[in-house]
């Protein structure tokens, strides 16, 4: 199985460079959390949640801070905040039909 | 105002650790990251961890990685950062310090979840290294050689997988193969879209191998098969002919060897005899061990313990896997195993430690297998154990960490000379008080005490290419007593020494001849035995000796000087005499320079407040060659040679200069620039050290010429890569001082205080704090000072742990069952983490940490504690499940009871999955037996979590949730007298000023709020405008406050005057305008007049000045222990100095990781009116040409800069 590496960018043509449309797509696909006109109150947040939790991840200092709160070891506190990016507010809302 | 930063403390804590071979050749080093220092650790011989060299980055270090290219000898460092750039560094001997060798950008600065850093690889041949983010994005890079062997590093190629988070990633060992890159991935694209839950129910981590083709130059999935879900880290299986290659996946409870057409094997991790069922064990970190003819690995769970993991395998087909429990030691963030037999053990709270190697863990213990491996249908059968003492490893050395710091005051409670730092740190059971003293600590070796009060001390050398000092010569009033040194001090009367007259100075002369100064002569003693003396002519005796090895100058009375010089017979010849306009106060003759004849220079101080610098050499020998005048007589003198700049482990490629120290009669030390051409004087500084004449002696600090200054306590000046430091010793007072060197005390110091002989060692080069610990129970939460009777109130707090009843009931149990009997008797000592008591303790909390409880429970307790002494005068563990989480003293008006302490305790805390209790209580005490104990006076229920109380206006003031309450003090209870509930979120923290009260919530920074006593309303009449989630508050003025925030970040706010005005003269207080409130806020806003990124947790802020006389400053701690201030400037002129240096340094000087410096200070919030100095204190570290450049576009000179630098330095610590 070989990865295509590009498979996600949006190869622009001069004449749609402009277009705001693939701008953004090509945002969206390159920028995970990139938000669109229909993004939902429930995406928006698990985006800002998933972020956060990388940040606390990345943030060794905070990581910390948490684990003195929590006292729990700081490498637990590391595997429940990734364990959490899975489903950080809970089930996804019911889609409408559209 | 503007505020010049700077970091007292570097932090303590570690985050990551590595070891290889980085300075080349055979010994091991470790590299540690600490947040944003770098350093480089290497046991020594003696087994003490040494700093090689540290360095602070600007960026957080989030993983480290060590790959060597095939065939070399020497370990590179890759540095996986918050950039967004992968760095390669390389250790530079020479130089002593990190070479930059590759700086690739790919991607945005800042820890993000899809920007790669978080995760590091390296295939272990060392031909390629993969970078990873918690989501999406791995990148593979290519290492190779050029033709000239320097190391390359190709175009990244990419790996990347979206909706798919990485647990860990590791090089798979295959030889000289492709190299493969294993990783834990988790997709969680189906589990967003489904809203039954199934898909996330089904989620599956799945094990991925990355191959990376070189003869393609491609990276492609190779393989990806299902893993257990609780997997969370991979460790390499050497491979390629040392091993059966593949990885080791820990999981919550098992451990799995996977390999590509392989299949599982799989043991479960065993399990802590009491440790709740619903609790997993979490391997947290993992060190391999690699010899050539077996390998093994050490695996650290989440409680602490360590297991040793041996594969037995078949060339490729592991058969087994075990498990066997090794010994158990705090847990650790990392874990480095050294070839020589040592373990490294970086800790995650507390103390880092190095263990040797007893045993390798060959002897029976609990061990699990996979051959043994049993599965029922509840799941797999679990294995047990029971920690004990340490079998295979023996600890032999400690590194002080001050992580994480809780709460910390400033004071000079013990009336020092200097205030002292108190500090809660640690966590559990490893918590401690620390009181922490600027300056280095001092280790005794021996006293004892002298028939008189001795005047003065040298030892001397009988030859000068002995290694140790031969005599220790102590002067008296009248006499002269000789010590030899060998296996005992003894003293000996066949030393040649006049013993019946006091002595002057004593040293060694020519090669092997000994000399005495006394007040009538000079006395010549030869190596044969033969004795030359010189008599003092006429009445006149001498006063003053200034020498080195081959020069004599003395002092007469009156003001004649007499210079001697050695002849090439052996022989002392006076050569040259100078009448001085007056009585002379002090000599100093530098060494002779290595290759020379003489040194060149005499310097000479004079009661008219002057100090002379005369040339020695035959053409213009007594010559004045410059004149300094001083504020007050000298004392003492020292010419030391002070290398400014580093270059090399010691700054040898740089150009020394020669600095003329002087201690004058004012407590003053005064250091001036001696040119070494023309002897002139420039650029002084000066600085207090004491209320008496410094007396300045040599000493040898790690093989070089030192400083010691004996002022009314001693300083020593000396050079730590690359700056001159001049810090105090925490030692008592001492009269004289030599520098010692004998058998068993290679770089020591000899002092005589009131009667008696003191030899002692310097530690710890390079700290700025010595510190005294005293244990505590748990971790601890704030503290507050008795002032009057000088005692600390501290409030400790635990969740999930058990109470000391039960603890105590437990052991006793496991001891019975173990067959010790009752040795483990319950008193309250015993259940402190005492020092030594731990040694003989079979179960030390310290070591194997508190037993785990349901996360319901918690312990606390309030403990007053006498810091003089170190021992606790009360301690009162809270019952029913309560802990305590804010304190304060209070008096209230009516003045019963004097002064009483209040606590805000919850009941049955629990944060997950909401945060809940079953009630809050305020406790009230009263100090009985003077203070010492506590006793309850009664206990008030309220409806929140009281997080933050505070005395005001003879009531308490308390923040329970978003509510400010007043509350008067009753005979039953507190009872209220007014409050407001519109606090946004939380009250954390409360001070008042006059009639002002100043408000700290958790989420939203600060409120200014107002008591009306006369309608009784308290009410909010300023609040800040940006969300700013505090942990820490520090009340600055009337209308200015400090805090700091989670993100790390400190800011200062202020009222503008006009509206601060404005209030003031209203007659209702502003409180027409509060009624008309906007936006849900308050009619005023505060602005934020300060703003700057620690890059660390602040958790405390206080005001204080750290040295007599010294401005004070902003003193803060952090999550990582480390200690920093913020000094205000007094001078526009200094403010644009040093905004002025650190802007030529941001440009010519860029962090070493690859993170824009201005960028990092402003990681949260733009950066405002703070000057770091932690860069601005990099500058001595640049080349020295580029040195010169900065400094020209300041239009000074280097000295100029470093002297700013210093001084500025010397007005904090």
């Amino acid at each position: 199985m070989q990865l295509n590496v590009r498979l996600n960018t949006v190869f622009i043509q001069a004449s749609d460079r402009f277009n705001i449309n693939s701008q953004l797509e090509h945002l969206q696909a390159k920028y995970v959390g990139t938000g669109h006109a229909d993004l939902n109150r429930f995406e928006w947040a698990v985006n800002i949640q998933r972020d956060s939790y990388a940040s606390y991840v990345g943030h060794y200092p905070i990581l910390s801070y948490f684990a003195i709160a929590e006292n729990e070891s700081i490498g637990r506190e590391r595997y429940n905040f990734m364990q959490k990016m899975l489903l950080p507010c809970g089930l996804p809302p019911e889609r409408e039909d559209d | 105002m503007y505020l010049y930063s700077l970091t007292l403390q570097q932090p303590t804590g570690i985050v990551c650790a590595i070891n290889g071979n980085f300075v080349g050749g055979k010994s091991q080093e470790i590299v540690v990251a600490r947040g944003k220092v770098l350093d480089l650790l290497r046991p020594d011989d003696a087994g003490k961890i040494q700093t090689v060299h540290s360095i602070e980055i600007f960026g957080a270090v989030r993983s480290l990685a060590q790959f060597r290219l095939t065939g070399s000898q020497k370990d590179y460092v890759v540095v996986g950062s918050d950039s967004g750039r992968i760095v390669i560094l390389e250790y530079n001997k020479e130089k002593n310090s990190f070479d930059k060798i590759h700086q690739e950008t790919f991607g945005k600065s800042g820890c993000r979840r899809i920007v790669p850093g978080q995760y590091l690889a390296v295939d272990p041949k060392g031909r390629a290294v993969m970078i990873g983010a918690c989501e999406k994005q791995k990148l593979v890079y290519v290492l190779n050689r050029d033709t000239a062997a320097r190391l390359t590093i190709s175009s990244p190629l990419e790996a990347h997988k979206s909706h798919t988070i990485v647990y860990s990633i590791a090089g798979v060992d295959c030889g000289f193969d492709n190299p493969i890159f294993a990783a834990i991935e988790l997709d969680y694209s189906e589990a967003d879209q489904d809203s039954t839950g199934l898909a996330a129910e089904e989620a599956q981590k799945h094990l991925t191998f990355y191959e990376l083709d070189l003869g393609l130059n491609h990276v492609s999935r190779k393989w990806s098969e299902p893993i257990d879900n609780g997997a969370n880290m991979l460790v390499t299986v050497p491979g390629g002919g040392d091993g059966p290659s593949g990885v080791l996946v820990c999981a919550e409870n098992f451990v799995i060897y996977k390999n590509h057409g392989h299949p599982d094997v799989r043991a479960v991790i065993p399990r802590r005899a009491d440790l709740p069922n619903e609790r997993g064990v979490l391997i947290v970190s993992a060190a391999t061990h690699r010899q050539k003819a077996m390998f093994f690995f050490l695996l650290q769970t989440e409680y602490g313990d360590i297991f040793k993991v041996t594969l037995e395998h078949d060339n490729d087909r592991v058969t087994e896997l075990k498990i066997k429990y090794f010994d158990t030691i705090p847990v650790t963030s990392a874990m480095c195993v050294l070839k020589t037999g040592f373990l490294f053990a970086a800790s995650e709270f507390g103390n880092h430690a190095l263990y040797q190697f007893k045993a390798i863990g060959e002897g029976a213990d609990v061990e699990s297998s996979s051959a043994t491996l049993m599965e029922t249908e509840e799941g797999f059968q679990p294995v047990f154990f029971q920690p004990r003492g340490l079998k295979n490893l023996v600890r032999i050395d400690q590194i002080e960490s001050l992580m994480p710091v809780m709460d910390m005051k400033v004071n000079n409670l013990f009336e020092e000379e200097t205030p002292q730092i108190f500090t809660l740190c640690g966590r559990g059971p490893r918590s401690s008080l620390r009181i922490l003293r600027p300056g280095l600590a001092i280790s005794e070796m021996a006293v004892s005490q002298l028939p008189g009060v001795p005047s003065a001390v040298w030892t001397v050398k009988k030859n000068v290419n002995d290694e140790f000092d031969a005599y220790i010569v102590v002067s008296f009033t009248n006499a002269t007593l000789v010590l030899s040194i060998g296996e005992t001090v003894e003293e000996v009367s066949n030393s040649g020494f006049l013993d019946t007259t006091p002595s002057l100075a004593v040293s060694l002369l020519g090669d092997d001849s000994l000399m005495q100064v006394h007040p009538n002569g000079i006395r010549h003693i030869r190596e044969d035995g033969r004795i030359n003396e010189w008599k003092t002519p006429g009445k006149k005796t001498i006063v003053k000796v200034g020498s080195n090895r081959l020069q004599v100058v003395i002092a007469l009375s009156g003001g004649e000087l007499i210079y001697f010089e050695m002849d090439l017979t052996g022989q002392l010849m006076e050569i040259e005499k100078h009448e001085m306009p007056g009585d002379v106060a002090c000599l100093d003759i530098a060494p002779v320079p290595e290759g020379r004849q003489r040194s060149r220079f005499l310097a000479v101080g004079s009661y008219d407040n002057t100090i002379r610098i005369l040339s020695l050499d035959p053409d213009d020998c007594m010559q004045i060659l410059s004149v300094q005048s001083v504020s007050s007589p000298p004392e003492s003198l020292l010419l030391l040679e002070v290398q400014a700049s580093v270059g090399g482990e010691d700054g040898a490629d740089h150009p020394a200069s020669v600095f003329l120290n002087a201690g004058l009669q004012n407590g003053v030390l005064f250091r001036t620039v001696v040119d070494m051409v023309t002897g002139q004087l420039s650029d002084t500084r000066s600085r207090f050290l004491g209320l008496r004449a410094p007396k300045l002696f040599s000493a040898i600090v790690r093989g070089r010429r030192a400083m010691l200054c004996l002022s009314s306590r001693p300083w020593l000046g000396y050079i730590h890569q690359g700056h001159f430091l001049l810090t105090p010793l925490s030692y008592e007072t001492l009269e004289y001082a030599a520098s010692f060197s004998s058998d068993q005390c290679v770089e020591g110091v000899v002092a005589v205080a009131g009667s008696a002989l003191r030899v002692f060692t310097i530690e710890r080069l390079g700290e700025t704090f010595n510190e005294t610990v005293i244990p505590l129970r748990y971790t601890p939460r704030k503290f507050v000072l008795h002032p009057k009777r000088k005692l600390l109130v501290i409030i400790e707090s635990d969740q999930g742990a058990f109470t000391a009843d039960e603890r105590e009931a437990a052991r006793k149990e496991f001891l019975e069952a173990a067959g010790m009997g009752e040795n483990g008797n319950a008193n309250d000592e015993k259940m402190e983490n005492g020092g030594d008591e731990a040694e003989e303790d079979p179960l030390s909390d310290e070591q194997y940490g508190y037993p785990k409880a349901d996360s319901s429970k918690w312990v606390s307790c309030i403990r007053v504690i006498d810091p003089r002494a170190g021992n606790t005068t009360c301690l009162l563990e809270l019952q029913e499940n309560e802990a305590a989480f804010s304190v304060c003293t209070v008096n209230f008006h009516d003045k019963e009871y004097g002064t009483l302490l209040a606590v805000g305790t919850a009941k049955s805390l629990q944060f997950w999955p909401k945060r809940s209790y079953s009630g809050g209580f305020i406790h009230i005490y009263r100090f009985v037996e003077d203070g010492k104990a506590l006793e309850l006076l009664h206990k008030t229920p309220v409806e929140g979590i009281p997080l933050a109380l505070c005395q005001f206006q003879g009531r308490l003031l308390a923040g329970i949730g978003p509510v400010l309450r007043l509350y008067d003090l009753g005979k039953r209870k507190l009872l209220r007298k007014c409050e407001n509930k519109l606090f946004p979120n939380s009250i954390i923290s409360i001070h008042t000023y006059r009639d002002r009260i100043y408000v700290g919530d958790i989420q939203e920074s600060f409120h200014y709020c107002k008591y009306r006593r006369d309608e009784n309303q308290l009410y909010i009449f300023a609040d800040d405008c940006v969300p700013r989630w505090l942990t820490a508050s520090y009340h600055i003025d009337f209308d200015t406050m400090a805090g700091a925030d989670k993100f790390g970040n400190v800011y200062f706010v202020r009222l503008p005057q006009d509206v601060s005005d404005e209030i003031e003269e209203d007659p209702t207080g502003g409180k027409i305008k509060w009624e008309q409130g906007k936006l849900n806020g308050a009619p005023n806003k505060v602005e934020e007049i300060v703003q700057f990124h620690v890059g660390d947790v602040v958790t405390c802020l206080q005001k204080a000045s750290l040295i007599p006389g010294g401005g004070e400053c902003i003193i803060y701690g952090t999550v990582m222990g480390s200690l920093g201030a913020l000094l205000a400037f007094t001078s526009r002129e200094d403010v644009d100095f040093f905004s002025h240096l650190e802007m030529h340094l941001r440009q010519e000087h860029p962090p070493l990781c690859g993170r824009d410096h201005m960028a990092f200070r402003s990681a949260y919030f733009p950066v405002k009116d703070v000057i770091d100095g932690d860069l601005c204190e990099q500058f001595p570290t640049l080349p020295p040409d580029l040195q010169r450049k900065i400094a020209d576009e300041l239009d000074r000179t280097p000295g100029e800069i470093l002297k700013k630098l210093e001084d500025i330095r010397n007005k904090i610590i």
